[in-house]
Order: structure tokens, then sequence, then C-alpha cells
């Protein structure tokens, strides 16, 4: 259990890192995407269903397309 | 440089913080009220989940403060966005078969997951935040497979003002029936863990979930709409 948990916020330290460093805008959005769902993981471990859900369809799934649709109204790639 | 003295200066404010708080024993009670939800929360609200009898019950003023902010930014989106664009027919590029095939068979599933998450919000994990984001979500997989298609604007704002309307009308008369506060549960509590339970805690959750559900899709429409 422990184990699982810090791989996942290695994880999620990871993704994070890459939504900072992705010239991509679309990956960097789809890096953001993934640590919202891993954070969803950690509240459900961590006994708090009701954020996991709030997180994982706010976080992952509007906050993304909001976004995309931003992206797709200016430009994909950050000079 | 600058990108140095910034690491610098998060690191600085991460050791205060962690400082700060090394102190606060993590977990542990520190004050009474929240054994007293724990303890008494089943009784006192009827609702076997603890969080909503804490949203909706003794809180539920604060609750009806994020609805307001809810819609106060959806409101304020919708003016920022509003162009009275001539409603010509654009050439939309359609979606691929799989895609579209997968969202019509999705889209029910996903309505009907949401619906249940806000309607059981008393007894399972979720509430009407919750399932009302659902719904949304739903709304955007049309977006993404069913292009061209929109949901009806006058539709989601009278549905979004009707989900108001009801949860303050359900407050009134709990000022005016039950007892002498805002919101509070004057119908009668029914038996543990079943659907109909817990008073007004699964009306308001309903009213919430319509509400939020169509104010985050009317959010998506509009900017789907302005990008196109």
């Amino acid at each position: 259990m422990i184990i699982l948990v810090s791989f996942l916020i290695i994880l999620m330290l990871v993704t994070a890192i890459a939504a900072l460093i992705f010239k991509d805008l679309m990956s960097a959005v789809i890096a953001s995407c993934m640590v919202s769902l891993i954070a969803a993981i950690l509240f459900y471990f961590l006994q708090a269903p009701d954020v996991a859900m709030a997180e994982a369809s706010i976080g992952a799934a509007l906050v993304t397309a909001v976004f995309i649709v931003a992206i797709r109204r200016t430009k994909r790639y950050e000079e | 440089m600058r990108s140095v003295i910034s690491i610098i200066l998060l690191a600085v404010i991460a050791v205060g913080i962690g400082l700060s708080l090394d102190h606060v024993p993590f977990g542990e009670p520190k004050t009474k009220v929240g054994t007293h939800y724990i303890d008494k929360g089943r009784e006192e609200t009827g609702a076997t989940n603890i969080v909503t009898s804490v949203v909706l019950n003794y809180r539920g003023f604060d609750t009806l403060g994020e609805v307001t902010v809810l819609f106060v930014a959806a409101t304020g989106l919708g003016a920022v966005l509003a162009t009275r664009r001539k409603k010509e027919k654009r050439q939309i590029e359609p979606a691929s078969l799989v895609l579209f095939t997968g969202c019509r068979f999705l889209f029910p599933l996903i309505l009907l997951y949401g619906t249940y998450i806000f309607i059981h919000g008393h007894l399972t994990p979720g509430g009407g935040f919750q399932g009302g984001a659902i719904i949304a979500s739903a709304f955007v997989l049309v977006y993404l497979g069913c292009r061209g298609r929109r949901i009806s604007e006058t539709g989601s704002k009278t549905i979004e003002s009707l989900g108001g309307l009801a949860f303050i009308i359900i407050g009134l008369v709990g000022l005016a029936v039950g007892g002498h506060y805002f919101l509070s549960n004057y119908l009668p509590k029914g038996e543990l863990n079943t659907l109909f339970s817990a008073g007004v805690i699964p009306i308001i959750y309903i009213a919430i979930g319509f509400k939020v559900g169509s104010e985050l899709a009317g959010v998506i429409d509009h900017l789907v709409e302005e990008s196109e």
C-alpha cells in the first residue's frame, strides 16, 4: 500500500513537472489532467471519495476540456 | 538567475510552512464539533453520508454561497463571451464513426451515473456538485462526438434558475415552518439507509445537481461556440 502510494506521488510530481516543461501545450494539458487523476486516486486512498469524485470530474474532465478549447482558439506550440 | 532566485524563494516558503505545520498533530481531532458530527450526525440529520449531512444540514448556508459563486462565475463568462453573431451554418468536420458511435453509446450511461450520484447523495459518496460535474462532462462528450449539436440555451438557463429557486424556496419554507433558522430540516427523517430519508437533503441535492449540471454545460457550450 505504502509503495503504491509513494509510486503515485512520484508519478504525480513527474507529470506536474512535465506539464511545466512541455512546449506542446496540448501535451501539457494532458499531463495536468493526469495530475488531477492521480490526485483523485490519492484522495480515494485517503478515504475521501467525495473529494475524489469532484477532483476526477472537474479537474480531469471539465478543466481539460476548457483548456483544449482555449488551445484550439489560440496557438498550440509555445515559443 | 531569476529562476535560481525563485527556487530559493520557494524553498524558503516551503521550509517556513513545514516548520509551522510541524507542531500541529496530524489527523487528530482539534475541535469538538467534528466529533459531534461523527457521533450525532446520523440521528440528527438522517443522512448516512456524514459529508452530506455537514454540507447540506449543518452548513447549508455555506453551500448556498458556493452555489451563488458558481452562478456568478457562469453568468460572468456568459457576459464576456456574449457575441450576437450571425448563426451561419459553418462546415463542421464530422467526427469519425468510432467516436460518434462511442459518444452515442456512452452519453446516456454517463447521464444516468451523474443522476444516480446526486440522487443518492445522502447515502453514498458524492452529491449535487459531483453529479452535476459528471453530467456536464457528458455534454463535453457530445460536443466531441456529435459536432454541430448544441444544448438549448433557454432550456439550460431555465433549469439553472429553477434549481436555484428551489434551493432558496426550500430554505425559506424551513425558516417559516421548521426550526428558527434558514434551511432547517423540517421534513420527516425517515428510515436510515433508504432513498426516501433525511428530509429535505435529497430534494436540495437534486436541485443542486440540475443547477450545477446545466451551469457547467452552459459554460462549456459558450466556450465551444466561441471557438468555432
